[in-house]
């Protein structure tokens, strides 16, 4: 097929006008405007208009644009380039590596061109197959060893149709460029494969089995694993307004989280946010491996100030490539901070497409689009049984903090977790400032189900209690209640609350959160006698300092014990202190 | 090379103007030729077939059909020397100091943005002597960060200060939409403090165009980043934020934009966001910190929200004090581990009693307060507030650190502050013994 060409007619901001001069036109289809200077400027065609005339989004800043400049469609959509290399590297929202960018220039200009995946390394390819084995789209060729993982080296998934292994090659070292095998279909057509291939990003990848998120992904933060915990193929989301944590508690997760891969999405945010994870990560070990924490890690980096229309881009890309690693038989998980950056640049280009607006102006569609996204997280059975998942958590900063607005409402429909921060909470020192009441999880936590009820309950109890104190005072409310109200807070403050920045308390491991809860369930079980407030505040003060220094005692350190013992003798005295009376 | 002229001037708005025009720039600058020969500038936004889309640096006022249009080739431009510094421009670049023009080096405005893998992670604090900045919210080095405070509060004071107390290189100031009184404050302090040797200021006052205003944080964040680039440390101090956005509400509106939250466009937060992103620490590099204004009445209102999601924090101005709750430095854990080995527990202890005390003040209202931990809670909150919510009260980090000791010990027991006993140990006063608590106080 010829492929078609248009000019420019109109020129605002992101949004541009083209005339359609020759050849069809696809909706989705990437095109390229070339300017004055010779650069040309990638773009996506967003919508087909009476009169030949297609409006496209442009990934770059459209300045020095000028009517009648020469637009070339490709009749491919916007793709990820697949294959081994994606771990360990950082690239914006369209796939260029920003070390590759960055020693051509130190600020993003537009319209530099640079390979998605390193074409120089060498992968030590072993084969699978042998010529005359017939094969199919998502069947294995062969593999390489990509960091700490065995990457499967596929047919590409798009291929339909049974093809037979015409050539592959012996065991040693590839590029990417390499040819490495050749196949033939039906009719004799022979096709020349590498160990990388593109995808459509927009496009899910199909599922081999679809199965449900029954196991708990364990995130070393307690609020999580023990009250609103995730699943493996999971989905959370974490609205809050600014300042109550998103970004620490996506970072946190990033960190200790027992997933495979973990896919670092920043979309729209902070890029100093960004830098703090690549800069922080390939220092960091990883606990589980012993490697470098950035050989599991990969970021999609388009922050706030880089051009707006790539910020979706950036998101499905994150995806597609964590369908992908689901493919390699692997746990992902994706980190989209923020989902709401997403949904506003397509306000924006919406309003300048002078769409008719839905609430706030968002458009109509875009609750369908949330939930397409969530949707393409889970967990799949691959054809040799393995159980592999996507799992994502998107953050959303909703206008004001107002949980009731578009972009938050579609995503509670769409998740089954909801951490919801509170401005309150982080006002009070109270970190994670997950909301303990209001946020909920569908997904089964480390501790059983009673605990977690147990927990919720004495939670209800004590915040009833606070507010009874505040309108009465402690005169106001008797011993025991008094008593339950202190049971609460140490509960929030010991157990809930956790130092994301303190090397020990920062990652509670699962052995760890049962021993806590243990201990944390045998204070609230045990009676308290004491004859004032003021002998029962300063119990709790002592039991708080008490255990918060065992939070932050390794396990194995020599004190750990007696840290342990000593909380232990508090309980005891107060319990046994009406026999001595 | 002699440029066309148009003539079909289409529409004047307040701000705007369309005319036809052919071969025109997306973002070119243009000239408006009056009838009288006099001349204005202006910029193109938006193009459609040949209808240009210009919006006017001298606004709309006073523009007539018969005026020409001439197009300039270039896009917008700041000059960029040495020589710049201790002199005054507006917002469209010219000098408004009666000292020469300048057109050596001319540099690009509103640039792409630095690739991220050249910044560094922030690790310099910047000590500004303002003991709730550096106790509570320790500035850092590349942070942006602006002071959130009604109108009338002495924000544009505390900006002077701070920009002048610390070893910044460069100070480069953005005034958008200053009375004539804080253009003259801001001049004058300068002067005052010694610094104007090392200042640049842009400067848009009411008197001005609103595109002028908008023109104002580019210019100053394009000359900064040339000097951060140089490998200065540079201080740009951009006020009035929420002026600035409403006057690309104005310019949006004036397009016909569908608006999004209380009329401001729906690219308000790319907007904002693509001028606080040149702050940055660069590698091999200086740096460029932002401390901006925000001026506000509550702030769930979409500039001081969305402001809130891009800035590294905020400093909470209330009623002539820096407040601790409302205030945040996002960068702070970045640095206040490496001053003093207390730093860090006794901003924690402080906050956490302040927030307890600001519990009982609520209960007060009720009449439930009577015992006597709470009372002291009470009587520490107003000596928190007396000794360190003052922006204008200069003690070094040390000292302040020493004066939370002696606040704490003046109020409670050791073992209610919840400080470990090894801090507690080195650092609790002995009785009656204060380093900076005044007596007469205690």
């Amino acid at each position: 097929m010829e492929k078609a060409k248009g000019k420019v007619v109109s020129v605002n901001e992101s949004l541009v006008g083209v005339e359609n001069t020759e050849g069809a036109v696809m909706n989705g289809e990437v095109a390229y405007i070339t300017i004055e200077d010779g650069k040309r400027l990638k773009s996506e065609v967003i919508d087909v208009k009476p009169g030949k005339l297609v409006y496209l989004q442009v990934f770059e800043d459209t300045s020095w644009m000028k009517v009648d400049d020469a637009v070339e469609f490709t009749g491919l959509p916007l793709a990820v380039k697949l294959g081994p290399g994606i771990l360990g590297s950082v690239t914006d929202g369209l796939q260029n590596p920003l070390y590759e960018l960055a020693k051509k220039e130190w600020f993003l200009e537009r319209g530099m061109v640079v390979e998605p995946l390193d074409t120089n390394v060498k992968w030590h390819f072993s084969p699978e197959v042998k010529k005359g084995d017939i094969v199919t789209g998502a069947s294995i060729l062969g593999s390489v060893p990509e960091k700490i993982f065995k990457h499967n080296i596929f047919v590409p998934f798009s291929l339909q149709g049974e093809y037979t292994v015409d050539s592959i090659v012996e065991k040693g070292d590839y590029t990417i460029k390499d040819i490495i095998a050749t196949i033939k279909d039906s009719s004799g057509k022979v096709l020349e494969l590498t160990m990388a291939f593109d995808w459509p990003v927009k496009q899910p990848m199909p599922f081999h089995q679809r199965s449900v998120p029954t196991e708990t992904l364990p995130t070393g933060m307690r609020i999580l694993d023990a009250l609103f915990p995730i699943a493996y193929g999971g989905t959370a989301c974490s609205p809050g307004p600014f300042g109550a944590g998103k970004t620490v508690l996506q970072h946190s997760i990033a960190k200790h989280s027992r997933a495979d891969v973990v896919i670092v999405a920043a979309c729209g945010e902070r890029a100093g946010e960004a830098v703090e994870v690549f800069k922080d990560f390939p220092e960091l070990i990883d606990p589980k491996t012993g490697k470098s924490l950035m050989d599991r890690t990969y970021i999609v980096g388009n922050t706030s100030s880089m051009p707006v229309a790539a910020r979706e881009a950036s998101v499905y890309m994150a995806t597609a490539v964590g369908e992908y690693y689901r493919k390699q038989g692997l746990n992902v998980l994706i980190l989209a901070d923020s989902t709401s950056r997403w949904a506003q640049a397509l306000r924006e280009t919406s309003g300048r497409k002078e769409e008719i607006p839905g609430p706030e102006a968002f458009p109509m569609y875009i609750s369908t689009l949330i939930s397409a996204f969530y949707d393409r997280a889970g967990v799949e059975i691959l054809p040799d049984g393995t159980k592999s998942s996507l799992s994502i958590i998107g953050t959303v900063s909703p206008a004001g903090g107002n949980f009731d607005e578009p972009v938050t409402q579609a995503t509670l429909l769409s998740t089954g977790a909801f951490l919801g921060l509170s401005r309150e909470l982080s006002d009070a020192r109270k970190y994670p400032a997950i909301d303990r009441i209001d946020s909920s999880s569908a997904y089964p936590s480390l501790i059983t189900e009673d605990e977690v009820g147990f927990l919720k309950e004495l939670l209800k109890e004590g915040k009833t209690i606070a507010s009874n104190l505040l309108l009465m005072g402690e005169r106001g409310i008797s011993n025991e209640a008094y008593i339950t109200y202190q049971k609460s807070e140490l509960l929030d403050a010991v157990f809930l609350q956790q130092n994301s920045f303190h090397p020990v308390d920062g990652v509670t491991n699962p052995d760890r959160l049962r021993m806590m809860f243990d201990m944390v369930k045998h204070i609230i079980d045990s009676p308290v006698y004491a004859e004032t407030k003021d002998d029962i505040r300063t119990h709790f003060n002592f039991l708080r300092q008490a255990f918060i220094d065992w939070n932050y005692l390794k396990i194995e350190d020599a004190k750990f014990d007696s840290q342990k013992a000593k909380i232990l003798n508090l309980v005891k005295q107060t319990a046994h202190a009406k026999e001595n009376v | 090379m002699l440029r066309k002229t148009y003539e079909h001037i289409d529409s004047i708005g307040r701000a705007i103007l369309t005319i036809e025009a052919k071969d025109v720039h997306n973002k070119e600058m243009a000239e408006i030729i009056y009838p009288d020969g006099k001349k204005a500038f202006a910029q193109v936004i938006a193009l459609n077939g040949n209808k240009v889309t210009l919006q006017l640096f001298g606004g709309g006022f006073g523009v007539s059909t018969d005026c020409k249009v001439r197009f300039l080739g270039n896009p917008v431009q700041v000059g960029f020397s040495d020589e710049m510094l201790g002199r005054v421009y507006s917002g469209n670049g010219q000098p408004i100091d009666g000292g020469p023009q300048l057109t050596s080096d001319m540099t690009r405005v509103a640039g792409p943005s630095i690739n991220p893998v050249k910044r560094l992670i922030p690790k310099n604090m910047i000590r500004t002597g303002v003991p709730m900045i550096d106790v509570f919210n320790t500035l850092v080095r590349s942070q942006k960060i602006p002071i959130f405070a009604r109108a009338g509060e002495p924000y544009n004071r505390l900006l002077a200060n701070v920009a002048t107390q610390t070893d910044a290189d460069v100070i480069i100031i953005g005034g958008v939409g200053l009375k004539y009184d804080e253009y003259h404050y801001f001049k004058e302090r300068i002067e005052e403090a010694g610094s104007k040797s090392k200042t640049i200021m842009f400067i848009h006052t009411h008197r001005d165009s609103i595109v002028e205003g908008l023109m104002v944080p580019d210019l100053a964040l394009a000359v900064g980043e040339r000097f951060a680039l140089q490998g200065k440390n540079v201080f740009v101090l951009l006020s009035d934020m929420t002026q600035w956005s409403d006057y690309l509400r104005q310019v949006a509106n004036a397009q016909d934009q569908i608006p999004a939250n209380q009329g401001y466009p729906g690219d308000l937060y790319s907007q904002l966001a693509s001028r606080y992103e040149k702050a940055a620490d660069i590698e091999d590099s200086g740096s460029l910190t932002i401390l901006g204004v925000t001026t506000m009445d509550d702030v769930t209102h979409p500039v001081p929200d969305n402001t809130g999601y891009i800035t590294e924090g905020q400093f909470f101005m209330k009623d002539g004090y820096l407040e601790l709750f409302g205030s945040l430095s996002r960068l702070k854990q970045q640095v206040n581990d490496k001053t003093r080995d207390d730093h860090r527990s006794i901003m924690n202890a402080m906050a956490r009693l302040l927030s307890e005390a600001e519990e009982r003040v609520k209960a007060q209202k009720f009449g439930s307060v009577k015992d006597d931990y709470s009372l002291r809670l009470l009587d520490y909150r107003k000596t928190f507030q007396r000794e360190l919510m003052d922006p204008f009260r200069y003690l070094e980090l040390e000292d302040a650190l020493d004066l939370c000791w002696d606040i704490l010990s003046k109020h409670f027991k050791k073992e209610e502050a919840g400080l470990s006993s090894d801090l507690v140990e080195k650092y609790w006063p002995r009785k009656g013994e204060f380093k900076i608590l005044k007596e007469h106080y205690a």
